[in-house]
Parts: C-alpha cells; sequence; structure tokens
C-alpha cells in the first residue's frame, strides 16, 4: 500500500473551521486582484470587436488610430504568427480573429494608448471592411445540412455523413443490450429536452498586465485558474520560451472555469511588446459576455425504460452541444455523466459537437454534465410519477454503488450516491408538507473529479514555522485547507503557517485550478511535501542523537525514538529541529511532485420545493437542502460554501440565465441587468448536509466538492416546477413567459 | 476635454483631484487615488462591487461623476476598520466564511454597514433585499445573511 | 463634454438652451452614467441640477406635495406624508433598482429617460401627478402622462428642465398601488406594470379610478375605459376579470428579451387586477 492511499485518523485539525488566511485583506479591500495594480508607464490596451455575427474581414485600416496622439501600439492578427497545432490555433484565433469575425463580440483588432479615453477614441478610427455572411446561433439548425458553416475543415472522422460541416464530433458511451432492456420495461419514457447557454457570472471581468522588455523577456499579471497554463499559451502564441515568461496570478474574483484559458493576455503582451512599454487591458462587462467562454447551449433526446416496480431496464440519450466558433471539449463530460447515478444493464448516450456563430465556450462548473442529467433526471422523475413510486426509493434501488460498473466505462470504488440518498430520504426536508402551488423536486448529481499536474514546497523556518508555495489560484479558501492539511501531518498549529500561490519561476507546472482538483491534488501533494520534511527533521535528530534515520519517528509535531531500542532521548520538536538546522545540515524543505490520479467521483442529491405563481410562471424556490459526499470535509465552511454557491448558479440556470441571440446573431443581453444571476432577495438559505465517505485514492480521504453541485439544481427545480404546475417541463430556463405558456398550453 | 478640480474628504481624509468631465467617481478612486477596494464588476450600477457612500447614502460610485465628489463626504471600504481593529462585519465575514473569492466583499460589507446604521436588528428578508443590488456569485448569499446577523447581534449588544 | 453645476434653474436653463451640441441633465445619474458607459451619448454638455436651491426638497403644498426633481428614492421613501397619502407612487419609485440605486435615483429622471417600462411613471399618471418645467419661455406645469413620447423621447423643448413634480391632495378614502412584474424579485426592468388610484365613498364603492399601464406600450398608457369599469363597484370578482381584460385589450406590447406579446398582455391584466385590490384596501375597502 503506497502512502497516498487513505487510513483511517483521528484529526485534530482538519475538519475545524478556522480563519482562512486572505480574509483581512480581503475584508479591508487590500487584495489585489486584476485590475487593481500599475506599473510605471503603463498603457491602455482596449480592443476592438465586431459587431457581427459573420464575417469575412476583407481589410483593416489603422493608420488613422495610429496616427492618433497618446496611442502607441496598434495590433491584429496580422502582428500573431500562425501556430501548427489546432487548439493553441484556435485559442489564438479565439482571441483575434484571422480572416473571419466568427460570433458578435469577437476580437479584430487592439490598441494601446496612454489612458483609457485615447484608446477608445483610437478604436473609433480603426477601419474594418467586413463582408456580412449568414449565421447560425441554434443548436439543432446549425446541424442541418445546409446551416451556414462557421468553419470548414474541423470534422472528426467518426461524424457520419448527412450532417452539415457544424458537426465535428461525436461520441458513444454505454454497454449491454438497449433494445433488450427496453423491451423489459413497464413503460418507457422519451423526451427532448432544450436549455440555454449561461455564463459562469464572475463578478471580477478579466484583466492583466503585461510588461516585455527588448531583451525578450515578459512579466504578465493577470486573473487566472492556472498561470502555468496561461504562460504555455502565452508563451506558444507570442513566441517566447517559458522561462522567460513569467506569469504571476492576482487574487481571483471568481472563475468557475471560465478563467482556465486566454482571452487577453496575448492581445496585451503583443501590445507591450510593440510598444516596448507595459500594457494593462480589463473588459468591460459587455465584453465578458460577448467574448469570453460561456457553456454550451444543448438540445437533447432522452429514453428510460423502467419495470412498474421501478427497476431501469435501459437508459438512452442522444446530445447535441454547441460549444460557440471552435471544436468543443465538453459533449464527452456530458455524455459521460448523463447516467453515472445509475447502475444499469444497459446503457447508451450519443453525443454530437456542433459549431455556431457563439462565443468559444470554456468550462463552467462540471463542464457539460449539468445539461445531461437534467434530461435524463427528468425523465426518471416523470417515469416515478407515472408509476407513483417514491423519487427516492427508484433512485436507491437503481444507484450507482462499490463494483457498479458505471455508464462510461470505469467500475466504481467508494462512492458516497446510497449514502446521500439515505441521508436525504431522513431528513425533515423530505416529509414536510407542501402548500398549494407548491411542488417539490429532486435529483442526483455527478462529477468526475480531477487530479493532475501538482507541485508543492514547503519551507520549515528556523523560527519553527512553515511557509508553503503552491501553484494553484485560490478560488475558494483553498489557502486555508492547505494549510489545515500541513498542520495536520506536521504537528503543529495552523496559525504557524502560511501557504502561498505562487508565480510560474516559483515552482514546476501545475494544471489550472478546474476539475474540483486543488483540495484533492494540492492537499495530497502538501502531504507528502509533509512527510518529506518529517523525512528530514527525523534525519536531523537521528543525527543529533547518533542513531540511526530508521529508529526516529514524528508524533505530535516532534522528533521521538521509534520504541524503546532507539534510546532514551527527549522528543524534539519541529522548533527545536529547525532552530539548528545551520549546525545540522542546513535548511530543511519538504517536496513533492506527482500527475496526482485517485481524485475519487463525488455524488449529491438536492432536494428543493418551489411555489409556482399560476397567473405569472413565476417561480419562488422555498427550500432547498443538498447532501454531498465530500470523502473528508477539510474546512467544513468552505465546503457548505461551495454546495451553496453551486446550487445557487443552478437556480439561476434553471430559472433565469440565458444567452439570448437576436435573428441578427447579436447577444441581447451582454449585462448583468438582462443576464440574470439570482440576487440575494431571490432566494431561502440553502442547507448542507455534508457526507464523508473517504476517498481510498487520498491520504486523508478527500474527494473534490466544488463541480458536484452545481449538476442537480436543473433537474430538482424542473421536477420541483413541474409538480407545482401538473405539466412536465422541458426547456431552461424556466422564464415566467416559458412557464406561463406551459401552464396555458398544458390546461 | 478640460480637467476639472475637485476637493472633497475621503474616509475622513481631506483629498484633491483632477478628474474628466466624463470620469466616474469610481475611477477616480481606483486610478487616481489608489483606492482599488471598491471593484468595477459592470459599471452600470448592477453588481453593487463599487459600493461607498456619499454624504451617509449608499450608491455605486460608477454611477456617480468625479465632479460630483465636490464638497462631498465619501466613504469606502478602506475607511471601514478603524486602524487595525477590523469593523464587527468584517470580522463576521471572516469567521462566518461569508466570503470565497472576496471581489463583492468590499461592497457588500459597506452595503450592510450602511443598513445597520438605518436598522439595527433587520430581518433574514430585510437584509436580502437591502443586498439585492450586490451580487455575489461564490457564496450563494447564505453565509452572508448569517454574517451580517452575527455582527448586527454583536453590535447590538445581543 | 463639459460639466456644468447649476445653481438655479435659470443657469441650467440658459446654458441648455445656449449649447448647440447634445445635452444632458444630470440629477441622480443613474440613466445617464449608464448610457454614457456604453457610449449610446456622447454628450457636449452635462448640468448638474442638485445644487439648485430647493430641488431636493419635499414640501407640502395645498394638502398635497412637491417633490424636487433631485430627490432621491431613499429620501423620498423615508417621507411619512408623502407615504401616508401615495403609497403606491412611493413603491413604485422604490422598486426602481438597488438600494445603491435609490440612494441617487429621482422620479423626475425616471421619467425623462423615456423608457415605457419606467416604474415610477405608471404611479404617477395614476395619481394625475404633473411636473413643474422651467424653460426660456418661463415656467409651466404639465400632467406627467403627456411628457413620454415613446421610447427614450419625451416632449420636452430645448433648454427645458423638470424641477419638481407634484402630487395632488387626497381626500379619506383614497389610496393608490402600483405593481410590476420581473423575472427576479429586484434588479429587473418592468416586463408589465400597473398603477391604479381609487377614490371611495361613504360605503366603500369606487367613485373615481385611474388605472395606468407600463411597458405594454410606446409610452405608459391610461386605462380610462378599464377604469371606469370599476365605478359604482365594490371589485366583485365579475368587474376584477372583465377590468383585466379590459387592461389587456389596450395592449400593444413588443417581443423582446424581457417578455413576449403574450405574456406581457396577460401579465398587465393580472397586475392591474391585483393592484386594484391592494389600492382598494388601502383606502379602507373591503369586499
Amino acid at each position: 500500500m503506497s502512502l497516498d492511499e487513505y487510513s483511517r485518523r483521528e484529526f485534530k485539525q482538519v475538519g475545524t473551521r478556522v480563519r482562512r488566511p486572505d480574509g483581512v485583506d480581503k475584508v479591508t479591500g487590500r487584495a489585489l486582484y486584476g485590475a487593481d495594480v500599475t506599473a510605471p508607464g503603463m498603457l491602455i490596451g482596449r480592443i476592438l470587436r465586431s459587431p457581427h455575427a459573420h464575417a469575412k474581414i476583407k481589410s483593416i485600416d489603422t493608420t488613422a488610430a495610429e496616427a492618433l496622439k497618446g496611442v502607441r501600439a496598434v495590433v491584429t492578427s496580422a502582428d500573431f504568427g500562425v501556430p501548427d497545432d489546432d487548439f493553441t490555433r484556435d485559442v489564438q484565433d479565439n482571441c483575434m480573429a484571422r480572416g473571419k469575425a466568427l460570433y458578435d463580440g469577437h476580437a479584430v483588432a487592439a490598441v494601446a494608448a496612454t489612458d483609457s479615453a485615447t484608446a477608445k477614441a483610437a478604436l473609433k478610427l480603426i477601419k474594418v471592411d467586413y463582408e456580412i455572411l449568414p449565421h447560425v446561433t441554434d443548436v439543432d439548425e446549425a446541424m442541418k445540412p445546409d446551416a451556414p458553416v462557421v468553419q470548414k475543415g474541423r470534422v472528426q472522422e467518426n461524424v457520419p455523413s448527412g450532417y452539415s460541416e457544424n458537426v465535428t464530433a461525436h461520441f458513444e458511451f454505454g454497454h449491454g443490450d438497449i433494445e433488450a432492456g427496453f423491451a423489459k420495461a413497464d413503460k418507457i419514457v422519451e423526451r427532448s429536452f432544450k436549455t440555454a447557454a449561461t455564463h459562469q457570472g464572475y463578478i471580477e471581468p478579466h484583466a492583466c498586465l503585461a510588461a516585455v522588455t527588448s531583451d525578450g523577456k515578459a512579466d504578465l499579471w493577470c486573473c487566472t485558474q492556472g498561470q502555468f497554463f496561461v504562460r504555455t499559451l502565452c508563451a506558444d502564441i507570442i513566441g517566447m520560451e517559458a522561462s522567460q515568461l513569467r506569469v504571476t496570478a492576482s487574487e481571483i474574483g471568481g472563475g468557475f472555469g471560465g478563467k482556465t484559458t486566454v482571452f487577453i493576455e496575448p492581445v496585451a503582451l503583443a501590445l507591450s511588446k510593440k510598444s516596448g512599454r507595459p500594457v494593462k487591458i480589463v473588459m468591460t462587462r459587455d465584453e465578458v459576455f460577448r467574448a469570453t467562454g460561456p457553456t454550451v447551449s444543448s438540445s437533447s433526446d432522452v429514453k428510460i425504460g423502467m419495470t412498474k416496480d421501478g427497476r431501469i431496464t435501459a437508459g438512452l440519450a442522444t446530445l447535441r452541444y454547441q460549444g460557440g466558433a471552435f471544436p468543443c471539449g465538453t459533449t464527452e463530460f456530458g455524455c459521460s455523466a448523463a447516467f453515472a447515478a445509475y447502475d444499469l444493464d444497459a446503457v447508451k448516450t450519443l453525443g454530437w459537437s456542433v459549431l455556431t456563430n457563439r462565443p468559444k465556450e470554456a468550462a463552467y462548473r462540471a463542464p457539460g454534465a449539468p445539461m445531461a442529467v437534467y434530461a435524463v433526471e427528468s425523465v426518471v422523475d416523470e417515469l416515478c410519477r407515472h408509476f407513483d413510486l417514491d423519487p427516492l426509493e427508484v433512485r436507491l434501488k437503481n444507484a450507482a454503488r462499490k463494483g457498479t460498473k458505471s455508464s462510461y466505462g470505469p467500475t466504481f470504488s467508494d462512492i458516497g450516491l446510497v449514502a446521500t440518498l439515505e441521508a436525504a430520504q431522513k431528513h425533515p426536508h423530505y416529509a414536510a408538507p407542501l402548500g398549494p402551488n407548491q411542488g417539490r423536486g429532486l435529483s442526483c448529481g455527478f462529477w468526475f473529479n480531477f487530479g493532475g499536474n501538482t507541485c508543492v514546497s514547503l519551507n520549515v523556518n528556523t523560527d519553527g514555522t512553515v511557509g508553503i508555495t503552491e501553484g494553484n489560484p485560490d478560488i475558494g479558501g483553498s489557502r486555508a485547507s492547505i494549510s489545515l492539511m500541513a498542520a495536520e501531518e506536521l504537528g503543529i498549529p495552523y496559525e504557524k503557517i502560511r501557504t502561498v500561490v505562487v508565480d510560474t519561476n516559483s515552482l514546476g507546472y501545475n494544471d489550472v485550478t478546474d476539475g474540483s482538483r486543488v483540495t484533492f491534488a494540492v492537499g495530497l501533494a502538501t502531504i507528502k511535501a509533509a512527510r518529506d520534511a518529517i523525512k528530514k527533521m527525523c534525519g536531523r535528530a537521528a543525527k543529533m542523537w547518533g542513531i540511526d534515520p530508521e529508529a526516529v519517528e514524528w508524533k505530535d509535531g516532534a522528533a521521538v525514538p521509534a520504541g524503546p531500542n532507539a534510546g532514551k532521548f527527549p522528543p524534539m520538536t519541529l522548533a527545536e529541529i529547525a532552530a539548528v538546522s545551520a549546525k545540522t545540515g542546513g535548511p530543511i524543505a519538504g517536496h513533492h511532485e506527482v500527475n496526482a490520479d485517485g481524485a475519487g467521483v463525488s455524488f449529491g442529491v438536492h432536494l428543493v420545493d418551489v411555489e409556482v405563481d399560476k397567473e405569472t410562471g413565476a417561480t419562488k424556490v422555498l427550500r432547498y437542502t443538498i447532501f454531498q459526499d465530500a470523502g473528508k470535509a477539510v474546512h467544513p465552511d468552505y465546503v457548505e460554501g461551495q454546495m451553496q454557491g453551486g446550487a445557487v448558479q443552478g437556480i439561476g440556470w434553471a430559472l433565469n440565465e440565458e444567452y439570448i441571440y437576436g435573428k441578427d446573431g447579436k447577444l441581447q443581453n451582454p449585462g448583468f441587468l438582462d443576464y440574470r444571476v439570482p440576487v440575494a432577495s431571490d432566494l431561502p438559505n440553502i442547507e448542507t448536509v455534508i457526507l464523508e465517505i473517504p476517498n481510498p485514492g487520498h491520504p486523508y480521504g478527500v474527494r473534490g466538492v466544488g463541480e458536484t453541485p452545481i449538476v442537480p439544481p436543473l433537474a430538482a427545480i424542473s421536477n420541483a416546477v413541474s409538480h407545482a404546475t401538473g405539466v412536465r417541463m422541458t426547456e431552461l430556463p424556466m422564464s415566467p413567459p416559458r412557464v406561463l405558456k406551459a401552464i396555458t398550453d398544458g390546461a | 476635454m478640460k480637467s476639472i478640480p475637485v476637493s472633497t474628504t475621503i474616509n475622513g481624509d481631506p483629498h484633491e483631484f483632477l478628474c474628466a468631465p466624463d470620469e466616474t467617481l469610481l475611477d477616480v478612486l481606483r486610478n487616481r487615488l489608489g483606492l482599488t477596494g471598491a471593484k468595477e464588476g459592470c459599471g452600470t450600477g448592477d453588481c453593487g462591487a463599487c459600493s461607498v457612500t456619499i454624504d451617509g447614502r449608499l450608491v455605486c460610485s460608477c454611477l456617480v461623476l468625479g465632479a460630483e465628489a465636490e464638497g462631498a463626504e465619501i466613504t469606502t471600504i478602506e475607511g471601514m476598520a478603524d486602524g487595525d481593529q477590523l469593523h464587527p462585519l468584517q470580522r463576521h465575514f471572516i469567521d462566518e466564511a461569508a466570503l470565497q473569492c472576496g471581489i463583492c466583499t468590499p461592497g457588500i460589507l459597506v452595503a450592510a454597514k450602511s443598513l445597520l446604521e438605518k436598522n439595527p436588528d433587520p430581518s433574514d428578508e430585510e437584509i436580502r433585499y437591502w443586498l439585492a443590488g450586490n451580487l455575489c456569485r461564490c457564496t450563494g448569499y447564505d453565509k452572508i445573511i448569517r454574517a451580517v446577523q452575527a455582527a448586527a447581534a454583536e453590535m447590538r449588544g445581543a | 463634454m463639459r460639466y456644468l453645476t447649476a445653481t438655479t434653474a435659470k443657469q441650467a436653463v440658459d446654458a441648455l438652451a445656449a449649447e448647440k451640441g447634445l445635452t444632458r441633465v444630470l440629477a441622480g445619474g443613474t440613466d445617464v452614467l449608464v448610457q454614457l458607459k456604453a457610449g449610446m451619448v456622447e454628450p457636449d454638455l452635462i448640468v448638474d441640477i442638485k445644487k439648485i436651491p430647493g430641488i431636493r426638497d419635499i414640501k407640502a403644498e395645498k394638502g398635497g406635495f412637491r417633490i424636487g426633481a433631485a430627490v432621491s428614492g431613499a429620501e423620498l421613501g423615508e417621507h411619512q406624508g408623502v407615504r401616508a397619502i401615495w403609497p403606491g407612487v412611493v413603491e413604485a419609485f422604490e422598486l426602481i433598482g438597488s438600494t445603491q440605486v435609490q440612494g441617487r435615483a429621482t422620479m423626475a429622471g425616471n421619467l425623462c429617460n423615456g423608457s415605457p417600462a419606467a416604474d415610477s411613471v405608471p404611479a404617477l399618471v395614476a395619481a394625475n401627478a404633473t411636473a413643474r418645467i422651467e424653460g426660456p419661455e418661463g415656467s409651466r406645469d404639465c400632467p406627467i402622462g403627456d411628457i413620454p413620447a415613446g421610447p427614450g423621447k419625451i416632449n420636452l423643448k430645448k433648454g427645458e428642465i423638470i424641477t419638481s413634480i407634484f402630487l395632488p391632495p387626497r381626500e379619506k378614502g383614497a389610496s393608490d398601488a402600483y405593481l410590476r412584474f420581473i423575472p427576479r424579485t429586484e434588479m429587473d426592468i418592468a416586463v408589465a406594470s400597473a398603477g391604479v388610484s381609487l377614490e371611495l365613498d361613504g360605503d366603500g364603492a369606487i367613485k373615481a379610478a385611474r388605472v395606468a399601464l407600463g411597458a405594454i406600450a410606446p409610452t405608459v398608457l391610461l386605462a380610462e375605459k378599464a377604469g371606469n369599469l370599476l365605478i359604482g363597484t365594490k371589485l366583485d370578482d365579475g368587474t376584477l376579470e372583465k377590468f383585466a381584460k379590459a387592461c389587456e385589450a389596450m395592449c400593444a406590447p413588443i417581443d423582446d428579451k424581457r417578455g413576449t406579446v403574450e405574456f406581457r398582455t396577460r401579465t398587465a391584466g393580472t397586475l392591474a387586477k391585483r393592484a386594484a385590490l391592494i389600492a382598494y384596501a388601502r383606502a379602507g375597502g373591503s369586499r
């Protein structure tokens, strides 16, 4: 058994609700986010964006802009090379259109000037000659053979003929004999669903400050979920060596997956290189909506068969995802997640990735999963209603558990779905009475969770304190969790440890803060870095005691002789060993580098009560309870926070949030006024119940918790609204006009 | 555009600055005075991240011109703590984990302080409606409401 | 752009009249600054009227109230006198935007922004309020309903500004109410709205009714025929249904990102019905 596998232990600090290390900075306004820094001689960059959904760029005349006093640089795609690989080229082409503007808001040129007003004035002087092309923004329309083609030559080999070239990829998962399964069913329900594209809606717009010097070095400060990935992308796009581009992640004002790629950073670097001055770019909110990475919109068909006693005999889902103007990366996740909560003999999911004239999708919290699970959990709910079966009983009867061959291939090890379902069943919420026009809904949710490349250094200071350097921007309190795990392992108080997130030159490569990986993978690396430091400290004690290093062990923050045969020495604490480290071999530091696997999947169940105003179609969320397996909740406050925040994003998605495109292909609602994220008065308290079914792949049993909570709300609320109105809802968001129409049409 | 000289008071200190006629108070605070605690989340009054008070009234500083600050008393998040003594709201926001990314936190604290000055014993619903113009995308608001209640109770001496 | 702080109404009027380019009046600024940010307008002159003496005051006048053009929503909401006799107007104005926006936004600004969805306008029209206008040709009073001219357009001449809004006196047994529909609980623009002002006779029957609908036509509409259906009744269910249908019948809304024609129409009827019930109860009526 290797050291990183789980072993049961009594925790002293992990699981306590300590104060986060960045708290004071954040409540006093001192924390520095993307837009909060300046540099001497700094210019302001602004980006000119296409007003057309789809247009050929025949020419760009920048001479008048360049001539404007105060303008120091203008760039277009001509200032960038053409990367060899598709992936980098897509990222670059999304940052700066090459040849064609592919969506409303697509960048076509950028300027750097001495101030924002001058930069704005310069944008108006750039003349772009567009040839407007027909456009398509709806996923089903874009699949039709005669649809306007967004990009040519992107179709993967396994896509059958008969579709538009916009259909770039096809996926298929599953096992068993589907037709035989349906033949065993007492009832089959088949329904089609649609979900709108939504945006992560982080409150901090993208911002960066780039400074390129004439000797080929550069510094980039930006709000990102992954400074190392930003470095890789920007170095490739700008043509720099990784070592010469130092990227520092600012405090990040929300990301939720939307800050896992670059939009403005290569542009700022190009402007800085051309002008020889530092360049800052801060997006407006309008730009954030039009030209960053919303989630996919989807269209799907789900067919499920059930016996009258509630056994699911077969499940089939077809998912069609549009991810904007570039090949979409999340269809596969949706296909894999759709039936993950069920132990099925016969299951199949088919996926289609589709190009449209919309911005290139980026990750959004459990990317691809919510819309797939929404469709499946809606149909399961309808079958439960048909047979008048308890929806929790039915889910328990069919629940995936240890040993289940999952619908996407792997066989599950220890998972917490049954425990969360049982917790929901016992909770008073499940038995609470409902009033008129009220309905209760529930849904399971699932996310894979990731591990990935991780690198942590743990420095033991001579005063007995510890500094940890890690490479993953802290979006939701992870520095506190990492310090807690180190404190637990080292046996010193949490307050003696400070964890900082460092730049790309200070550590080896760390994958992006995504996939709910940080508390799991950085935590794992931190625990092992602590063990590395402990091994060294034991060695120092052994040296001082004149005994074999193997004869020393670490207990309660101190080196002690391992048993009576090792000799009699009083314990030497971390502080005592550190204080004399200069005399015993020099500074003491622990390190760990890993490409972590064993992340451990995560399941949750959400219960929601709603009330629908049948005269207006308005839905009010009355009560909301979340049950989720956290493996081990390192800092319960921030586990609850992830659960609550994810659920509320899901509530927004279910009820009001949507990208609305006009017939002209332009985004109609690029602002928080009409892109309606939930406000405080829309919501009840969100109750949380944390289950702890240890993940065998982590020393403390930790599982990622951040993404699963956005998966169940869509179906849970849709099921609740369906029960409150008596009409099955099949399209998101369930905005009041849509609900009122469904009630009217259904009556 | 000719700049306008403005004399104002910010967090009790006198300040003088020059600003363009169309420059917002938020831009003045952030770009001219180095007070970057107020954030621009939208620039259109929809998110509340730039909340400050002017002559005791809670406002979005993105919807105020810098020139309008002439003769006014402005308070920002930077003026909330008394030296190293955090305001009870600030302390309870940390203790109750009422922030995750923290970008909305300055605006919410300024708004919550303004509420408790007007209503020392608000209901949850009153807090939720008062803060409806302060978007938070991380927390789902639950812990924010609890933190405001905890601070209010402490301030009432309860 | 130039910025002028006017210290008298005349100074504001003169400056606005003399300016050859585009002008904007700045009171609360909650619409103007959004338009500036979006680049929708690039005014040559902005005149800040908040320093004009009296323009931030609420004064009792002839049994009613004169509300200065720069009185904010927060200030109006704190005025118990206005709240007592025109609760519908106050609730309409207080619905606009967030607490922060309330700290600045003004009713006159809401009116002059020319939005068919302006929350305070249906309530003001139902209240039969008037605006006092100062202009190059002197002072005039104008019914609120005559000011909107279409989306983003108002019937004010060059150099004219609104300096106050007058809410008339109220007899006993009269009250008003305003309801709007928005998808969330706060922070949205009305998808449909209704303001209802009622006067009851000694028996609790309605003797006068003014009803105005918002966001269902290019301007806020006074629903005269629908209002007349209420007269002589105590809002029995049959009357309410006829009333709602009459309100719906005069709706001519648009389909847009905020709502469909069908939805706006039906919701306007629903809201008018519900607002009438609230106003009736406030006026002391019992069904």
